[in-house]
């Protein structure tokens, strides 16, 4: 069993099938970049290992334990909370709207969890947030409220406290989407720092193509609810096999 | 008819003391609703149905029947059920319930009002459901509720009126003590009436200056 394990999982909001018994797995430490059009599938994935959107059928793992579903003897029965709580613990995720706590200070929006999750003393987490806060190039921020900082300082400081809980998955969703293209690009510097300098696997859903192909080391195509190809970052930039891929990277990278 | 200023200052005493005890019906009645309007509110969204379910119909029930019953059965029937409560025990309890299936509206409004990313985030980030309320949904929640938290305070208390039916020395009550004395009604009820309306002012005049404060933060 490889890392994380998608088993012909599906999903459909309504009439509208958004995963279609899809399979794939990643490998520990492996930057996966999920690329199509709207629609296709691609932050479900992304929401569903985060435990934030249920699947309708088929098994996600992680590390050999189902997110979904627990062992009992040879059957698979529906994960109790505690067992769902235990094996998303690795895992986090930054989102398109930074969703930082507006009630809370900077720096307690980076220690909350440390503290009182990973149950480490204020004195340690705030060593480790202001460190984390100095990463990401805001080290004179650790005593503002969210809304005095601008967008793209928001979202780096979801970043600085993603990583607080020292995730072995890190998941972004379009991390960049809601910044204008200049601001996006201290985001995407920040997040080089993060891939070069950690071993963390990582999963993201981006539109910056040329960010997938310096982070990434293998890049998933989405269509209608399926991978329609997988490859790596070079191979499927320079010469996508499949014609819906060919088309799509055409668009994308028209519009920028 | 004439108003009789000496006969007024003579009978001031008594409905002050009334004014009193008013105060404090609605001063503790509305302490109860804040609170239980809360654990209704946090109650009612459990995923316990044995815990949502029933409290959901209690509130329904308590907020869909008049005050002035649950007066009556508080004071009236409790005792033969063997609980015995005093007029302004009673008065406080039954403000106090019929007021917190109000706020629990209030809370529950505050608490849909936090954006789903907020749940989103305290998830991605592995926090103990208990630590969520506590320190990201509810101190986004009630200072969005406080505005309309403020509004039944000003209700509450003109319903304090009410408590007359059991016998709660509140103004009104004290006001139809002496004119079953006197038989002059014209200045007691008069005064008991002005003297709510001042409290209500007052009231409403605070509510203005907590609305303008909470108003930009909710929207912030």
């Amino acid at each position: 069993m490889s890392f994380i394990d998608f088993t012909d999982v599906s999903k459909r909001f309504g009439d509208n099938v958004v995963l279609d018994d899809m399979s794939f797995n990643v490998a520990n430490g492996e930057r996966v970049t999920l690329i199509g059009p709207s629609g296709s599938g691609k932050t479900t994935i992304l929401r569903m290992l985060m435990t934030l959107t249920k699947p309708d059928s088929g098994t996600i793992a992680i590390d050999d334990e189902y997110l979904w579903h627990e062992r009992r003897g040879d059957d698979l029965v529906p994960a109790s909370e505690a067992h769902t709580r235990k094996v998303r613990s690795r895992v986090t995720m930054v989102f398109q709207q930074f969703n930082l706590f507006p009630n809370m200070k900077v720096l307690r929006n980076v220690t909350e969890a440390p503290i009182h999750v990973l149950g480490k003393q204020k004195d340690e987490a705030d060593e480790r947030a202001r460190e984390l806060l100095e990463m990401v190039g805001l080290q004179d921020k650790a005593d503002f409220y969210p809304s005095q900082l601008s967008g793209g300082q928001q979202q780096r400081v979801a970043i600085a406290r993603a990583l607080a809980v020292e995730p072995d998955i890190l998941l972004l969703d379009e991390v960049t989407s809601a910044l204008d293209p200049e601001i996006a690009a201290e985001v995407l510097d920040v997040l080089r720092d993060v891939a070069k300098t950690s071993d963390v696997t990582m999963l993201l859903v981006t539109h910056a193509m040329r960010f997938a192909r310096d982070v990434s080391n293998r890049v998933l195509m989405f269509n209608e609810g399926k991978i329609i190809e997988d490859a790596a970052p070079e191979q499927m930039f320079n010469e996508p096999q499949h014609e819906r891929t060919k088309a799509f990277l055409k668009s994308v990278l028209e519009e920028v | 008819m004439k108003f009789d200023w000496n006969y007024a200052l003579d009978i001031l005493p008594q409905l002050l003391d009334g004014l009193l005890t008013a105060l404090i019906a609605t001063v503790v009645g509305y302490a109860v609703a804040l609170v239980l309007g809360l654990v209704f509110a946090l109650a009612r969204r459990s995923h316990q149905k044995w815990v949502s379910v029933p409290v959901g119909f209690v509130v329904e029930f308590i907020r869909g029947t008049p005050l002035l019953i649950q007066l009556f059965f508080l004071f009236f029937v409790l005792p033969q059920l063997g609980l015995a409560l005093s007029p302004l025990a009673a008065g406080i309890v039954g403000l106090g319930l019929h007021y917190a299936t109000y706020t629990s509206e209030v809370y529950r409004a505050g608490i849909e009002g936090v954006p789903p990313g907020q749940w989103d985030a305290a998830i991605a980030l592995h926090l103990p459901r208990r630590r969520v309320w506590t320190s990201v949904i509810l101190p986004q929640a009630v200072p969005r509720s406080i505005p309309a938290l403020t509004n039944y305070s000003i209700a509450l208390f003109k319903d304090v009126p009410q408590l007359v039916a059991i016998t709660v020395a509140e103004p009104f009550t004290v006001g139809r003590g002496i004119i079953a004395e006197t038989f002059r009604p014209f200045e007691p009820i008069t005064m008991a009436g002005l003297l709510y309306l001042a409290v209500a002012l007052v009231l409403s005049y605070i509510g203005r200056i907590v609305e303008r404060r909470y108003k930009g933060m909710a929207t912030a």
